[in-house]
């Protein structure tokens, strides 16, 4: 959590809120907070730190472990209207990486901007071709994207 | 039904379930909450207690509508990752 706290400014500037949910207690966040994050993230963590003891959030979302009683890292993307554009759910010891987070907001925003009209190929990164799904785009995708394009 | 506000709440609840339910075999047995998160279908509602800037406030989904949300999940304070 520290990683995304780290981040937050940069996701404040994407116009993105953060909620954090585990099943510790709002009590132990706030030690977790005061004890260790603050020597981590510059004025600790920014955003909620939710509580969910007995897991029915966990559970809504398909992320909670029976056998552990522990919420899996599971990562939500939800869009203005509260749909959820994307997800990811790991087992506990792997990280997940921000940037990717960050591509996909940045990925997601743009084709909300343009009304679906619009759509990010393999790899995509602000700034690189986007594709205009639709009659004349089918089939030939290879002319304008190949997958040596990704970087 | 009014929402516990602060610290009368202790623990998260989607919104649909309300409260949680008293605790008798029964209920626990019927009471599956189903798995409604799948992309491109409404985030499940929730309000939970929560820590924030120092201070212990319920935060609801719902306040975030209109925007972007990263809704994220981990195993524990104090591990490792």
């Amino acid at each position: 959590m520290s990683a995304v706290a780290d981040n937050y400014a940069r996701l404040q500037a994407l116009g993105v809120e953060v909620i954090s949910v585990s099943v510790d207690s709002h009590f132990v966040h706030k030690m977790w907070n005061d004890h260790e994050l603050v020597k981590m993230v510059e004025g600790g963590v920014p955003f909620h730190m939710a509580s969910d003891q007995a897991g029915n959030i966990g559970r809504a979302y398909g992320v909670w472990d029976e056998g552990q009683g522990i919420e899996l890292r599971g990562r939500f993307l939800i869009d203005p209207d509260g749909v959820i554009q994307a997800m990811e759910v790991m087992t506990p010891p792997v990280g997940r990486k921000l940037a990717e987070t960050i591509r996909q907001v940045q990925a997601f925003q743009l084709v909300r901007a343009s009304k679906g009209t619009e759509a990010t190929p393999a790899g995509w990164m602000p700034g690189d071709l986007v594709l205009k799904p639709g009659p004349d785009l089918v089939g030939n995708v290879w002319k304008v994207w190949k997958p040596s394009q990704e970087k | 039904m009014s929402e516990p506000q602060g610290c009368g709440r202790v623990t998260g609840a989607v919104s649909s379930d309300g409260a949680p339910p008293a605790p008798s075999p029964e209920s626990t047995l019927k009471k599956e909450v189903l798995v409604t998160a799948r992309p491109g279908q409404k985030a499940p509602e929730f309000t939970a207690p929560s820590y924030y800037r120092g201070g212990f406030t319920p935060v609801k989904l719902a306040d975030f509508a209109g925007k972007w949300v990263l809704l994220c999940f981990y195993p524990g304070d104090f591990t490792f990752v």
